[in-house]
């Protein structure tokens, strides 16, 4: 028997081994949807040895009808507010039972920056073993396009339209990372669809770490944003390249790395493919100035985080990435 | 061991002895005592057990809702505004069919705020999917903690072992604590075929079309009415154990031939005990002990209620704008029966306003009414309340 054959073997099984998917194929998910996508990425760089808590919205809803199921881990869902404290109490019995399972929360922004924002901080600031990844769609996707606290400034939502008297959503999205900060737990990050091999190093790491660990990650949805599904990565890669949604991570509250911008790209040109944005296209004074105002916290990101001064390891892998995933330009 | 112990700390060593792993607590009055002991015996590595310290109500009841579906016995106390703030989670714990136990210590609710006992923090809950077991005294609430643990774990239904603020909780009684050896012997170790585990991953708490959940509501109905002859094997079990029983379903104290009975649940018993046998010249009375309110006894309710020509069901809650809740079950039950009694619903002793033997024959002079009393509050003083509203 020669040395080459075993490997060769070896080579040609692993081929045929399909890897491991904690969620599989075959899920209700509206095409292009960024959180299915977030949750296969983020199961996938876990492993199967997880059980997952996961708080009522379009995740539960796509994946769970009954008698299907596209979960390939144990997973429970228990209700909207409540996913972190399910999660504690899963994690103190995988203690005492000695079991060295991980425990992986996940809720969408409603379920994180709203209703569960109590039980979230209770779970934090109690540092249970728990990695926690709200995947941000940036709205109540789940009941049909509403306004969240993590709705962005002037996007239309159907609670926050466009009108004679308003503008979209009055209100600023919620700085959730500085609240999630301000817990001092040993790891949080953000982290976007569009840069799969950034956000799976983050998982990682979320989970290798001893204590409470939180990720947001930038998830969009054609639906409720209204862009073509096939346009979701480019939108999230403009989300990180206009400074719109900063890519940084956090240990014990303090900024430690941020993804930096090669080549910084107007904030319009995020806005301009999404529907929600779309008044902001009008002649109008009001619209005109909102714009401006989205550009401006665009800015206020890229000096507070300092995304452009070269001074971190972590650089927008947009070209890998792209290569990568094997996935279609769009300009 | 016989020994004098408040109520709280006597239930807090029976929640030891059924080894739970994981315990979440939150304060408030009068259920705080419990979690206060139990951290004591842990602090004290007496129990080996998570304590869970968390935020609010609502995540003391999620995260032992987690903790068992993920293998451990969990326990959790609460009261009054904490049962309230738990509503959602509670019906979610039922449907899911998680074996979970929780002492509530029966405390009013506001507004206007009381920190003081009736039943109606509870009673609210009826609806929720939980049984629900009430207690006459301390030594009932010790042995129904260690059967809950049994009744939920075979049923796979949360049990709410029901007893009365203050009066209960915080009270000095000759209690027996059982041993270590004894509990052992009666409750196995926790075991969910269900449980959350990487080895054969399951997914629970799915979404429901209308294809199902009509069979799911079923299956969860059967599961509660079933329950019943879990309930009845553990108050048997544990007294060929322990040598007491708590009453089963329902408890029936008095003659066979008493014409009058009177139905209450909770503490109010032992008062009802003290004042037939101080106002005997009133003639038997048989005393009946609701002991089990989910599942609602209907077929106990019926003998225990046999042969009475005069019903008088006594509560410390109320559905405003309805009457009685108990009341209202027991009629409902008892319009099966061929000669049913007269039903005389009263609610007394709401918000911790004490209730005297002395109301004991201010209820039996109803019977003597033409009419029976549908529903009143026997101890409302309507000189305190201004004239348009009496």
């Amino acid at each position: 028997m020669s040395s080459e054959e075993p490997s060769a073997n070896i080579a040609e099984l692993h081929h045929k081994q399909p890897a491991f998917r904690g969620l599989e194929a075959g899920h209700l998910a509206c095409p292009g949807c960024g959180q299915a996508l977030g949750a296969r990425l983020v199961t996938e760089a876990i492993g199967p040895d997880v059980i997952i808590a996961n708080a009522t919205g379009c995740l539960e809803v796509f994946t769970s009808a009954w008698p299907r199921s596209s979960w390939r881990v144990p997973w429970i869902h228990s209700l909207f507010e409540n996913a972190p404290a399910v999660a504690s109490g899963i994690e103190a019995a995988l203690k005492m039972q000695g079991r060295p399972t991980k425990v992986v929360a996940m809720g969408g922004d409603g379920g994180t920056f709203d209703i569960g924002l109590q039980s979230l901080s209770g779970m934090l600031e109690r540092n249970h073993n728990v990695l926690y990844v709200c995947f941000d769609n940036e709205g109540y996707m789940n009941t049909g396009g509403h306004r969240s606290g993590s709705t962005p400034h002037a996007a239309v939502t159907m609670t926050s339209p466009s009108g004679k008297k308003r503008m979209g959503k009055r209100h600023l999205k919620k700085d959730l990372l500085a609240i999630i900060g301000a817990h001092q737990i040993p790891y949080a990050a953000t982290a976007t669809v569009a840069y799969p091999s950034d956000l799976r190093a983050k998982v990682r790491r979320g989970i290798e770490i001893e204590g409470a660990a939180f990720l947001l990650v930038h998830s969009p949805c054609p639906l409720g944003w209204g862009h073509e599904g096939a346009l979701s990565i480019e939108i999230a890669r403009l989300a990180v390249q206009t400074g719109f949604f900063p890519i940084v991570e956090m240990e014990r509250g303090a900024v430690v790395n941020a993804m930096q911008i090669r080549n910084v790209r107007p904030v319009a040109e995020y806005l301009r493919p999404q529907h929600r944005f779309q008044h902001l296209f009008s002649d109008s004074p009001e619209a005109r100035e909102e714009l401006e105002h989205l550009q401006q916290l665009a800015d206020y990101n890229i000096e507070r985080y300092r995304l452009t001064s070269g001074q971190s390891e972590s650089r927008d892998t947009e070209a890998t990435d792209t290569v990568m995933r094997g996935g279609m330009r769009w300009s | 061991m016989l020994r004098p112990i408040e109520g709280s700390a006597a239930v807090a060593h029976a929640v030891a002895l059924c080894r739970p792993q994981v315990i979440a607590g939150y304060p408030i009055t009068p259920q705080t005592h419990i979690v206060e002991k139990l951290a004591r015996l842990i602090a004290d590595d007496q129990l080996r057990c998570e304590l869970i310290s968390v935020e609010s109500e609502f995540s003391a009841i999620s995260a032992v809702l987690g903790a068992a579906a993920a293998g451990s016995r969990a326990y959790t106390a609460s009261s009054a505004q904490g049962i309230l703030l738990m509503t959602e989670v509670l019906h979610n714990i039922a449907g899911l069919r998680i074996p979970l136990v929780m002492t509530c210590a029966n405390r009013a609710i506001g507004a206007p705020v009381s920190a003081w006992n009736d039943q109606q923090d509870s009673m609210v809950m009826r609806d929720a999917g939980w049984i629900q077991l009430y207690c006459a005294n301390n030594q009932e609430a010790v042995d129904t903690t260690i059967q809950a643990f049994r009744i939920a774990e075979r049923t796979e239904l949360p049990v709410m072992v029901c007893m009365d603020g203050y009066v209960l909780t915080h009270t000095l009684e000759v209690v027996d604590i059982p041993t270590q050896q004894q509990v052992d012997a009666f409750l196995p170790a926790y075991h969910f075929a269900r449980s959350l585990d990487p080895r054969k991953p399951i997914t629970i708490g799915t979404l429901v079309t209308p294809e199902f959940y009509t069979e799911a509501r079923y299956m969860n109905h059967r599961a509660l009415l079933r329950a019943q002859e879990e309930i009845l094997a553990a108050d048997r079990d544990w007294e060929k154990i322990s040598g007491r029983t708590s009453g089963g379903l329902i408890s029936v104290d008095g003659s066979d031939d008493a014409p009058v009975g009177i139905l209450s649940i909770g503490s109010v018993m032992g008062t009802l005990s003290d004042a037939r046998d101080h106002f005997a010249e009133f003639g038997p009375v048989k005393l009946i002990g609701l002991r089990s309110m989910r599942p609602f006894p209907i077929d106990d309710l019926k003998v225990a209620c046999d042969g009475l020509s005069e019903l008088i069901v006594l509560e410390r809650a109320l559905s405003p704008g309805g009457g009685g809740i108990i009341g209202s079950e027991v009629r409902a039950a008892l319009s099966e029966a061929h000669s049913p009694p007269r039903i005389h619903n009263f609610a007394a002793g709401l918000g911790g306003r004490d209730m005297p033997l002395e109301i004991f024959p201010k209820l039996l002079e109803a019977t003597r009414a033409r009419d029976a009393t549908r529903f009143a509050i026997i101890d409302v003083d309507t000189a305190k309340i201004a004239a348009e509203d009496r």
